[in-house]
C-alpha cells in the first residue's frame, strides 16, 4: 500500500456506513427510556398568547408532559443569557407569551411515542391577542436601519460624485432575490439526556462547541456540564451553524420529564424557527467609459430581518473586492419583518450579491459592446480595490481562459435571440464566482494505536462534505502512511476543539491542525524512544530520526527502522498520542484572501411556455490546493446545483395576512430535481495558496453557488433578449 | 395523527359494506394522498378500509375496443401498459408527467381521481379559513397567495384547482367511472364526476360517501397518436401543473374532423373546453384556428392577484398542444 497523497480522490471513508444505514444521525441514537417531544408552533405572526388550553392534550394517551409559557422552567435572563451570534441566537424558549413570527415555538408536548405526541399537539388550543404583523418588505425601506452587525452599513471609496460624473455609460438597475429556506435532507434534531447535573446532547449541528456553550449559558449551568455529540450531519448549509430553540427546549423538556427527550423538527418547522436566507433588494449603478473601464460602482442593499434580531445578508461584500474602480460605494440596510430570524445560507451575501453584480456587468458589456470576459479583464483587480491589500492568491484570469476554452465560449453569439432549435431559443452566459477564504483556530490529536492503526481526532463536523476523509488523508500524507491505516473521529465536545463548520472554513482550519498533531505525535514517538534504554534509538538526537510508512528510523540508516507498534509496546502498551493546533498567522493579515472562479452556462428557453432549462454548466475555480479532488468537486457541483435552484425555482412565499410560510413542504418548495440539471463540468486549477495556510487549501463549500445564478440569468437573456431581474426566473416571468 | 381502525377488504362487496356501515370510514388506495392528509390532520377518518387486495388491479380490453382500468391498477402499471401506450398514448404521457416514479408505483388509478387539491390553505390546518376543510370558515386563498389557483369555474367560496394530470387526459378521452354502492353499480360520465366548487367546495365529486370506484372505462378512441399531453410547471419534473392541456385531434384533408381539449391547473375539475372544440370542427388545422379556439376557451377566465399569467399560459399551451397533436396529419 502506498502512502496517501494530498489531493487524491479517495472515496469517502464514511460512504459505506452512510449507504448501509450504519451511520447514525442525531435522532437515530438509541437512548434508553427516551420520550418523544413535538414542538407546537404559533399560527399568528404578531401578538400575545392569551390562553393555551392543554386539558384535552394532557389526558391524551401516552402524554408525559407539556411545556407552555405558563409552566416552562424559568431561565436566567429570560432565556437570553446565551445570545452570542453566530452560535447563540435570540431564541423562543417559552419564557414569555409574546409571538414575533408565525411558526414560532410556543409549546412542547412530550409523549411515549411520536404519534401520541403529534396527536396531543393537535389537541392543544391556543387563543391569541392578534396585532397587525409587519410583512411588507418594500414598505419598510423608508424606515430601514443598518443593524447592529459587524458589516459596516455604508462604505465609500473615492470621490463618488466624480466617479459617476466621469461615466460615459451607466447601468442603473434593481435586482431582487426572494426569501428562501434551507432544506437539508435531515431536519434539525436533538436528543437531550440528563444524568444528574450533566447534560448530553445528540444534536444535528455544524458547531458542536457552539451548541455546548450556548446551551450551558442559556440554562445557566457550567460549560463543562454539557457534552455534545454529532458524528454525522445530514446537511446544514448554515441553518445548523447556530443553536436554535428546539435544542434548548429538548434539554428543558428532559429536565421536566426526568427522562431523555428527543425532538425532531417536522419539515414545515424548517420554515421559520431555524433561519433562512433573507430576501434582498439590490440597487446597482455602474458607471463606465465607452471602452468599458469602470469609473464607479454603487451597490445599495436592503434585506429583511426579524423583529427580534438583526441579521444582515451582506450582498454588497463581493462588490467591495471583485473589480477595480476608482469609486466603490456600498450600503446595507435592514427591514424588520414579523418572520423568523434569517441566517447564514450557503455563501450568505455572495450568493445573492454576485447575482446582482454579475448581471449588471453583463448589462454593461452589452451597452459598451464588449465580450463579457473582456469587460471583466478590463476591470481586473490586481489588488483588493477597497482594502488595498494584495490578494493571498488570485488566478482568475486562468479561470476565465480555461473555462472559455472548455465551454466553447468563442462560438457564442453575442446578439440575443440568435440561436433557435424548434420551439427553443438557446443562450450562453458567463459570470465570475468569488468567496472569501476563511480559517480559524483548530485543534486535533493523532494517536498511534497498539494494533498498528492511527487515529486522527478533532471536535469538528462532517456535513456530508468529506471532513472524515480529508482528516485521514492529511494525517496519512503527513505520516507517509496509506490512508487505509488511518481512522478519523469527530463530532464530540470531549475531543480537541474545532471551529464552526461555516464560511467554508472546516478544511482550511482543521487540516493544518491535523498536520501539526501528526508531527507532534511523531515527535512524541521520537522522544519516547530516545529516552528509553530498551530502544535502539536510545540517546540519539531527535533530528537524527525520521518517520515514514509507519516506521521510525535513523536518517542515516533508513532501511533499519522499527514499526511504531514496537514503540507503543515499550510504552506499556499505551497508545502514543499528541495534540496539535493551528491558527491563522499574523502574516495572513497582510493579505486579502478570496477564492475565484468563472462559470459558463448554456440554457434553452421555450418562451411560449416560459420554461428555461440549464443544458450545461462549465466552471473553473481557483480555490487553492484540492485536498481531495472527489470531495472538493462534489462540493463545487453541489453549489452549482443549488445555484440552478436559486435562479430558477426557490422561493418561500409568505401569506400576507398571517405571515405564515405557505409552501412549507418539499412538494411546493422547489429545489432542483435531476431533470432540471444538464451536464456539469467542474475543474479546479489546484494552485496552492501558501500565503493563506500551510497546505494551501482555501475551502470549497460555498463558492459553487456564487456567480452561477448570474451566469444562468445572463444565458437566459442571451437566449430571449428579456432581462428578468427578480429571482426566481419562473415561467410566468419569462413567458412571452 | 388521529387514531383510526384498520381493516382489509378482499372483495368489492365487503369493502362497500364496510364503507356503508363504518362511521367516517375511508378507503385506502396507494395512500399517497390520504395518508399525507391524515398526518396533516386534514383528513380524520375513524376507519380505514384497505382495498389493495380487491381484484381490481387488472387492465382489460372492452368488447367495443375500449379499455377498462381497474381502480387499484397502479399509475405506473397503467402508464406502461401496451394497450394504453398504443391506443391512449396521451393518457400514458399524462400519468408520467405527474408526481415521481416512487409515488406512481404506489398510487392507484381510483385514488388519482379522488386526490384532493394542493391549495396551501387547505393543506395546512394552521389557517383558520378554508371552506373546503371547514365549511363556512371562508377562503384564505382568495386574498392570499393564489399563484397556483383556478381561473375558470371558481366561486367566491373556493378557487382551488384539481391537481391531477391523469384526470385531464381522462376528461379529454370521455372516460366513464364505474362505481358500486350499497344499491348496486352505476356509471358516471367523466364530465359529471368532478364538480365545480359553487358554495359547497367540500363536495368535490358526484361519488357518494358509500361508493367504491371499480374501474375507469375508456371508450374506443379515434385519436391514438394524434393526441398530446402538455404540462407547464415550475421545474422539469416532480411539480404540479401550473397549466396543462390534453389535446386530441382528427384532421381530414386539412380540416378538423373532431377534436378534444381538456385543461388542468385551471379549475376545480379537469376542464373540458367544449365551446372551443365546437368552434374548431370543420376549420383548417392551422395555428389561426387554434388561436381562435384558445381565445374562446379562456373567454370566461377570472384571475386573482398572483395567477393572471395562467390565462396567456393556457392559451399558448392549447395552441402548442393542438399543433403537436395534429402533427403531420393531412
Ligand atoms: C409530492 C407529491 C407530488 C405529486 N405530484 C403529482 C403531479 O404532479 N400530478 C398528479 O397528477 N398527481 C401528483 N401527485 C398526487 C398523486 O398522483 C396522488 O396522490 C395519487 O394519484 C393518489 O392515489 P392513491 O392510490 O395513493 O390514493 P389514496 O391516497 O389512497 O386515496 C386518495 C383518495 O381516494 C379515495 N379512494 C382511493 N381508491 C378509491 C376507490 N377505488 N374508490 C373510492 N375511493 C377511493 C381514498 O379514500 C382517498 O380519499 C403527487 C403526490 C405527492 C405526494
Ligand atoms: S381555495 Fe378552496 S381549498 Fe383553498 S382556501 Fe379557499 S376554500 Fe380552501
Amino acid at each position: 500500500m502506498s502512502s496517501a497523497t494530498i489531493g487524491a480522490p479517495y472515496i469517502r471513508l464514511d460512504g459505506r456506513a452512510k449507504v448501509t444505514g450504519a451511520a447514525k444521525y442525531a435522532a437515530e441514537f438509541k437512548v434508553s427510556n427516551v420520550a418523544q417531544g413535538v414542538i407546537v408552533t404559533s399560527t399568528i405572526a404578531n401578538g400575545k398568547i392569551t390562553r393555551i388550553d392543554t386539558t384535552a392534550a394532557e389526558s391524551a394517551p401516552g402524554v408525559v408532559t407539556i411545556l407552555t409559557p405558563s409552566n416552562a422552567p424559568r431561565l436566567p435572563k429570560n432565556g437570553e443569557a446565551g445570545v452570542n451570534p453566530p452560535a447563540g441566537r435570540r431564541l423562543q424558549l417559552l419564557q414569555t407569551a409574546d409571538v414575533h413570527y408565525n411558526n414560532q415555538p410556543i409549546a412542547v408536548v412530550v409523549a411515549e411515542s411520536l404519534e401520541e405526541a403529534y396527536l396531543a399537539a393537535a389537541l392543544i388550543t391556543v387563543r391569541y391577542q392578534v396585532d397587525a404583523p409587519k410583512l411588507d418588505f418594500e414598505a419598510g425601506f423608508a424606515e430601514a436601519h443598518p443593524g447592529k452587525n459587524k458589516v459596516p452599513p455604508m462604505l465609500s471609496e473615492g470621490n463618488v460624485p466624480e466617479g459617476f460624473e466621469s461615466a460615459e455609460v451607466r447601468v442603473d438597475q434593481v435586482y431582487t432575490t426572494p426569501m428562501e429556506n434551507h432544506n437539508p435532507m435531515e431536519p434539525h434534531a436533538t436528543i437531550a439526556a440528563w444524568d444528574g447535573e450533566m447534560l448530553t446532547l445528540h444534536d444535528s449541528t455544524q458547531y458542536i462547541f457552539g451548541v455546548k456553550q450556548s446551551v450551558a449559558k442559556t440554562l445557566g449551568i457550567p460549560n463543562d456540564n454539557v457534552r455534545v455529540l454529532c458524528p454525522f450531519t445530514g446537511g446544514g448549509f448554515g441553518s445548523k451553524g447556530s443553536t436554535w430553540s428546539h435544542v434548548v427546549l429538548a434539554a428543558m423538556a428532559a429536565k421536566v420529564a426526568k427522562r431523555p427527550v428527543k425532538i425532531s423538527l417536522a419539515r414545515s418547522q424548517m420554515f421559520g424557527p431555524v433561519g433562512g436566507r433573507p430576501q434582498t433588494h439590490q440597487h446597482i449603478t455602474l458607471g463606465a467609459k465607452h471602452d468599458g473601464t469602470l469609473t464607479a460602482i454603487r451597490h445599495d442593499c436592503y434585506s429583511h430581518t426579524s423583529m427580534i434580531e438583526d441579521f444582515v445578508e451582506p450582498s454588497s461584500s463581493a462588490t467591495r473586492m471583485l473589480y477595480e474602480a476608482p469609486v466603490i460605494t456600498t450600503s446595507q440596510k435592514l427591514v424588520p419583518l414579523a418572520v423568523g430570524t434569517p441566517t447564514f445560507q450557503r455563501a450568505p451575501g455572495e450568493a445573492t450579491g454576485t447575482f446582482a453584480l454579475e448581471v449588471a456587468m453583463d448589462e454593461l458589456a452589452e451597452q459598451v459592446k464588449m465580450d463579457p470576459i473582456e469587460l471583466r479583464l478590463k476591470n481586473y483587480a490586481e489588488a483588493d480595490p477597497t482594502s488595498h491589500k494584495p490578494f493571498s492568491g488570485k488566478h482568475l484570469r486562468e479561470c476565465y481562459k480555461q473555462g472559455a476554452a472548455t465551454f466553447g465560449w468563442s462560438k457564442r453569439q453575442s446578439a440575443p435571440r440568435s440561436q433557435r432549435e424548434g420551439h427553443l431559443l438557446i443562450g450562453h452566459g458567463m459570470a465570475t464566482a468569488t468567496y472569501p477564504a476563511n480559517r480559524s483556530q483548530a485543534e486535533a490529536a493523532v494517536r498511534f494505536e497498539a494494533n498498528g492503526r492511527v487515529t486522527v481526532i478533532s471536535g469538528t463536523q462532517d456535513l456530508g462534505t468529506g471532513t472524515y476523509t480529508i482528516m485521514a488523508q492529511v494525517a496519512a500524507a503527513t505520516l507517509g502512511m496509506p490512508i487505509d491505516l488511518v481512522d478519523a473521529e469527530l463530532g464530540d465536545t470531549k475531543m480537541p476543539q474545532g471551529p464552526v463548520s461555516g464560511g467554508s472554513q472546516t478544511a482550511a482550519s482543521v487540516t493544518p491542525a491535523v498536520q501539526a498533531a501528526a508531527q507532534q505525535a511523531v515527535l512524541k514517538l521520537v522522544t519516547l524512544e530516545i529516552g528509553n534504554q530498551a530502544s535502539p534509538f536510545h540517546n540519539l538526537q531527535p533530528d537524527e530520526l525520521d518517520f515514514k510508512g509507519g516506521k521510525l528510523f535513523r536518517k542515516a540508516a533508513p532501511e533499519s527502522g522499527i514499526a511504531f507498534t514496537e514503540v507503543v509496546k515499550r510504552n506499556n502498551n499505551q497508545p502514543v498520542e499528541a495534540k496539535g493546533s493551528a491558527e491563522p498567522s499574523e502574516s495572513t493579515e497582510e493579505f486579502s484572501q478570496h477564492s475565484w472562479g468563472a462559470v459558463f452556462a448554456e440554457v434553452s428557453v421555450d418562451e411560449t411556455l416560459g420554461t428555461a432549462r440549464v443544458r450545461r454548466l462549465t466552471a473553473v475555480y481557483d480555490v487553492g490546493t484540492l485536498l481531495n479532488e472527489r470531495t472538493a468537486k462534489s462540493q463545487l457541483i453541489g453549489g452549482l446545483v443549488w445555484a440552478t435552484g436559486l435562479v430558477l425555482e426557490e422561493e418561500t412565499h409568505i401569506d400576507k395576512v398571517t405571515g405564515r410560510p405557505v409552501n412549507n413542504n418539499l412538494a411546493e418548495y422547489h429545489v432542483p430535481v435531476n431533470l432540471d440539471l444538464g451536464d456539469i463540468d467542474v475543474a479546479a486549477l489546484n494552485i496552492p495558496d501558501k500565503n493563506f495556510e500551510p497546505l494551501g487549501a482555501r475551502g470549497v463549500g460555498e463558492i459553487g453557488i456564487t456567480g452561477a445564478a448570474a451566469a444562468i440569468a445572463n444565458a437566459i437573456y442571451n437566449a430571449v433578449g428579456k432581462r428578468v431581474r427578480e429571482l426566481p426566473i419562473t415561467p410566468d416571468k419569462l413567458m412571452a | 395523527m388521529y387514531p383510526f381502525s384498520f381493516q382489509r377488504a378482499d372483495a368489492a362487496d365487503t369493502a362497500v359494506d364496510a364503507l356503508a356501515h363504518g362511521k367516517n370510514a375511508k378507503l385506502l388506495g396507494g395512500g399517497t394522498n390520504l395518508v399525507d392528509l391524515m398526518k396533516q390532520g386534514v383528513e380524520r377518518p375513524s376507519e380505514l378500509i384497505d382495498i389493495n387486495r380487491l381484484p381490481l388491479a387488472e387492465i382489460t380490453e372492452l368488447p367495443d375496443g375500449g379499455l377498462r382500468l381497474g381502480a387499484t391498477a397502479r399509475n405506473s402499471d397503467t402508464a406502461s401498459h401496451p394497450l394504453v401506450r398504443t391506443r391512449y398514448p396521451m393518457l400514458a404521457q399524462s400519468i408520467l408527467a405527474g408526481a415521481s416514479a416512487q409515488l406512481r408505483n404506489m398510487a392507484t388509478d381510483g385514488g388519482n381521481l379522488l386526490q384532493r387539491t394542493r391549495c396551501y390553505y387547505f393543506y395546512d390546518t394552521a389557517y383558520e379559513q378554508c371552506n373546503k376543510r371547514k365549511p363556512g370558515s371562508g377562503c384564505a386563498a382568495i386574498n392570499g397567495y393564489n399563484r397556483v389557483h383556478g381561473i375558470l369555474g371558481t366561486s367566491a367560496e373556493c378557487i382551488a384547482t384539481h391537481p391531477s394530470d391523469m384526470c385531464v387526459a381522462l376528461a379529454a378521452l370521455d372516460a366513464v367511472v364505474r362505481v358500486r354502492g350499497p344499491r348496486g353499480e352505476r356509471r358516471i360520465p367523466f364530465s359529471e364526476f368532478h364538480r365545480l366548487p359553487g358554495n359547497t367546495p367540500q363536495i368535490e365529486t358526484s361519488l357518494r360517501a358509500d361508493e367504491l370506484i371499480l374501474s375507469i372505462d375508456l371508450p374506443k378512441s379515434p385519436y391514438a397518436e394524434h393526441s398530446h399531453y402538455l404540462k407547464v410547471r415550475d421545474r422539469a419534473s416532480y411539480a404540479f401543473a401550473l397549466v396543462s392541456v390534453a389535446a386530441a385531434i382528427e384532421v381530414e384533408h386539412g380540416s378538423i374532423r373532431s377534436v378534444r381539449i381538456a385543461m388542468g391547473g385551471v379549475a376545480h375539475k379537469p376542464w373540458r373546453a367544449e365551446a372551443a372544440e365546437k368552434l374548431l370542427i370543420g376549420k383548417p388545422a392551422n395555428e389561426g384556428s387554434y388561436r381562435a379556439a384558445a381565445e374562446l376557451a379562456l373567454v370566461n377566465a377570472k384571475t386573482y392577484e398572483h395567477n393572471a399569467f395562467k390565462v396567456p399560459m393556457a392559451k399558448q399551451s392549447i395552441v402548442r398542444a393542438l399543433t403537436i397533436a395534429a402533427g403531420e396529419q393531412a
